[in-house]
């Protein structure tokens, strides 16, 4: 008897198991239709939220684009030692093969007057211009590139100032100064998107709350009604909230769209611009991963504005 | 069943809406509430439904005091109660069966028992084969009946009956009563509020009498 009773409530705990995953496939699907029910207001809302995060998400490939072009660079941290104009090619080849010696150094190469005007004349396209002057302007050059181990400033430096020390040396330009200044104009961009991207998850919250409110005040007579017959305020708002999720979840992948067909459009003059600077620069997509990520934040931010107005009206509407 | 002890009920800009009430309703008790408007009956009413609270005394529902319930628990005391009202209160975008299976999907029982449930208490107030219409497609009297059909359909052990016959002819209303009387049979408890005096003289039941918050005869 006793068994039979414990059975008759397993028996009910799966039941209501059941009902409670029906119940959500139900919401899931009943609150697509009833978006679909009102498309204008529907597609307004979808629009603006859709193109707030089609801005922030715009903001942050612009970024990583930028970085992706400076961290090309960053490897670079290469000395040039620029020689005395009145240093022979030969004490030129001499002092880089002194160089050589140190062990904090990989590579040297040196650049004669002539080899850097012929260098020069090949990629500026100023070569008739060049050809007009009387003597050759540019100096002897040994390019200098220390070993990855001297990443830190205070090491370059150090580096520096010994070159510096020859007597055949003029001045010594080290390459990793505008790359740095660039990577941190770059950290500030970066933390500039990320603030302005709060400011549009922020926007995102709050407008599907909103919408959720003026949903919820339209369907108070069910609400009330749901109320006296005994639902509980999570059977209540399961549908609102997965109202909140597909507005989240759809103007995700449509921000998504409306960035990657302005990439598309950009994508043509970039590889232009790319190739007259010698450069074979691809423009950046968003990845997979990150397209997916997109769509779960847009959702959850679209649920956590949802949750906050149903929260706070639900104990509000009473019925009457 | 139901039992109310000294019940006031004072509401901050309306003044005191029940004073000192006291009655007890047995199992399978019907009662009729009566007073002119105003004298307090849908406030009573609504303490029941536990969409207020009373200023003082309690009110027990089969043993249990509802007045001091918190406020998460309320929902699954409502599912005790059948309440059925003047306007029907009815969702006009959802068919008959929709709306009678309403309470007992928010309670959670699955499909097949749904269906069963919703077409035994249909069958009871004699709308069986109207499961696909819409409300608004019905008569008064067929929708107040849909009405009815939902406030049994989860088997509660009391039916609440807000002036259920005030937009009903004389025909429909004694239709309406006699189903009431039909539950009273299989033990549930029925109050119901009505000024249909005539027909409540009629029917001979116990009445309870509201006069401006006080009960003056039970």
């Amino acid at each position: 008897m006793k068994h039979n009773h414990r059975k008759q409530a397993g028996s009910r705990l799966v039941e209501l198991f059941h009902a409670y995953l029906l119940n959500h496939a139900h919401g899931l699907f009943s609150s697509l239709g009833r978006l679909s029910r009102t498309p204008f207001t529907s597609a307004m809302t979808i629009l603006v939220l859709a193109i707030a995060i089609s801005l922030a998400s715009s903001f942050y490939i612009v970024v990583a684009n930028i970085q992706q072009l400076t961290g090309n660079l960053e490897s670079s941290n290469q000395m040039s030692l620029f020689l005395h104009d009145n240093i022979t090619d030969a004490a030129g080849q001499k002092l880089a093969e002194q160089i050589q010696q140190n062990g904090s150094v990989v590579e040297v190469k040196f650049i004669s007057k002539k080899q850097a005007l012929e260098e020069f004349k090949a990629n500026s396209g100023f070569s008739d211009a060049l050809n007009a002057l009387e003597r050759n302007p540019l100096p002897s050059v040994i390019q200098v590139v220390p070993k990855n181990a001297l990443e830190n400033n205070e090491d370059i430096e150090k580096l520096m100032s010994d070159f510096k020390q020859f007597p055949q040396v003029d001045f010594v330009q080290v390459d990793m100064q505008w790359v740095a200044r660039l990577q941190t104009i770059m950290l500030i961009a970066s933390r500039g998107v990320m603030l302005v991207s709060l400011l549009l998850g922020f926007a995102v919250t709050f407008i599907t709350g909103n919408t959720i409110r003026l949903e919820l005040q339209n369907r108070q007579d069910e609400v009330f009604i749901s109320k006296l017959v005994g639902a509980t305020h999570a059977f209540i708002q399961r549908p609102f909230l997965y109202t909140g999720f597909w507005l989240g979840f759809i103007s995700g992948f449509l921000g998504w769209l409306i960035m990657t067909i302005m990439l598309l459009i950009l994508e043509t003059p970039v590889e232009k611009l790319s190739t007259l600077y010698n450069s074979s620069f691809d423009l950046l997509f968003l990845s997979f991963s990150e397209f997916i990520l997109l769509l779960m934040i847009s959702s959850v931010l679209a649920v956590v504005g949802s949750w906050a107005v149903l929260h706070y009206q639900l104990r509000q509407l009473k019925p009457q | 069943m139901l039992r109310f002890e000294h019940v006031s009920k004072r509401y901050p800009d309306a003044g005191e809406a029940l004073t000192d009430v006291s009655f007890h309703l047995h199992r399978g008790e019907m009662a009729f509430l009566t007073g002119r408007s105003g004298a307090g009956k849908s406030t009573l009413l609504k303490l029941i439904a536990m969409m207020e609270q009373c200023t003082r005394g309690s009110v027990l529902l089969d043993g249990q005091d509802i007045t001091r319930i918190g406020e998460r628990k309320i929902p699954y005391m409502r599912r005790n109660l059948g309440l059925i009202f003047q306007d029907y209160k009815l969702l006009n975008d959802r068919t008959v069966f929709d709306n009678v299976a309403l309470p007992l999907v928010v309670s959670g029982y699955n499909h097949q028992e749904v269906a069963r449930r919703v077409r035994a208490s249909l069958d009871k107030v004699g709308l069986l084969g109207k499961e696909k219409k819409h409300p608004l497609a019905l008569s008064g009297g067929e929708q107040q009946r849909v009405g009815i059909a939902r406030a049994i359909v989860n088997k509660p052990k009391l039916i609440l009956a807000d002036e259920p016959t005030g937009n009903l002819d004389p025909d429909l209303s004694a239709e309406v009563m006699f189903m009431f009387e039909q539950f009273k049979q299989v033990g549930v408890t029925v109050l119901i509020a009505s000024h249909d005096i005539e027909l409540i003289n009629h029917l001979g039941h116990r009445v309870l009498t509201l006069d401006k918050g006080h009960l003056i005869a039970s």
